[in-house]
């Protein structure tokens, strides 16, 4: 898994090289290159986790930046509006996560929606409660973010 | 081409940092205050940054410096926003006199700071944080 990573880096360090332009473009484009070279020598190998995770981070990050302007325009359209939509609560979201990073990952990217705050993390490491904005319903709230950000944060990191 | 994209995310990220400046002053209590702030402001100055990453593409300097503070700025602004939320709901600040639900009602522990996961071994006495009047939360 670190291996084909390190390659990868290395690959791409050598594509700069060669084309000479020192760029986040070109880095980003050798990065990309190198991952197909490394995908196709290595169909055979027992373990093939790297090649599903690379394209399960970029999936992530345009489902999350998706999000993240979903959820700012419905803010931005409540703030300048006379009217408040919102039906704000303090809602308890138990976690199924074991080690202390996968928490801290998970905080963040829920933090980083707008509409949701965490406002703590209890002292068992079981639950999180976060400050919603938008409440319609809790149990539906709880289910689409567990398989929503949740489920896609685990595939990656475990 | 590179104009017209370099006018929208900076159109964009400095509207949604007026937003946030408005969300100050509209938002009804403490904790929504705090939610709008946060992000509106990292996504603004997050857009404006990578604005001047495209802005400035011969230099390598400018591209690396935006993408630090934008990596430092989503790795901080969230737990300086759990800090103050968490510190805000420990000393009482009331919600909104709106807020539907309040789970977090009797799960600290006064004395240890200690916070249950367990809403069985809940304080049964404790006090609604909610507030009963708008003029409470202004």
């Amino acid at each position: 898994m670190i291996k084909f990573f390190l390659m990868n880096l290395l690959l791409s360090f050598i594509w700069v090289a060669l084309t000479g332009s020192l760029f986040y473009s070109n880095f980003i484009f050798g990065y990309l290159l190198g991952f197909g070279v490394l995908w196709i020598m290595n169909r055979n190998e027992s373990d093939q986790r790297y090649f599903y995770r690379v394209p399960k981070i970029i999936n992530f990050f345009f489902f999350f930046l998706y999000e993240l302007i979903k959820a700012n325009v419905q803010v931005a359209y409540d703030v300048i509006t006379p009217k408040y939509f919102f039906k704000p609560g303090i809602v308890r979201y138990p976690v199924n996560t074991t080690t202390d990073f996968e928490i801290n990952i998970l905080a963040t990217f829920i933090s980083l929606t707008p509409g949701t705050l965490i406002i703590d993390i209890s002292d068992d490491k079981k639950a999180i409660y976060i400050h919603v904005m938008y409440l319609k319903d809790k149990d539906q709230f709880i289910k689409t973010l567990k398989t929503g950000v949740e489920r896609k944060l685990l595939e990656i990191l475990r | 081409m590179i104009n017209i994209i370099l006018a929208i995310l900076s159109t964009v990220g400095a509207l949604s940092i007026l937003f946030a400046s408005i969300g100050v002053l509209r938002m009804p209590d403490f904790y929504l205050r705090l939610s709008v702030t946060v992000k509106a402001s990292t996504l603004g100055v997050g857009l404006l940054l990578i604005c001047a990453a495209i802005m400035f593409p011969d230099d390598v300097s400018v591209t690396t410096k935006s993408i630090a503070i934008i990596f430092f700025l989503l790795l901080t602004a969230p737990i300086a926003a759990h800090m103050i939320g968490k510190a805000a709901y420990f000393i009482g600040i009331p919600l909104w006199k709106g807020t539907i639900i309040d789970e977090l009602k009797g799960m600290y522990n006064k004395e240890t700071h200690c916070l249950e996961s367990d809403p069985k071994k809940a304080d049964k006495n404790a006090e609604d944080n909610i507030a009963h009047t708008d003029d409470a939360t202004d």
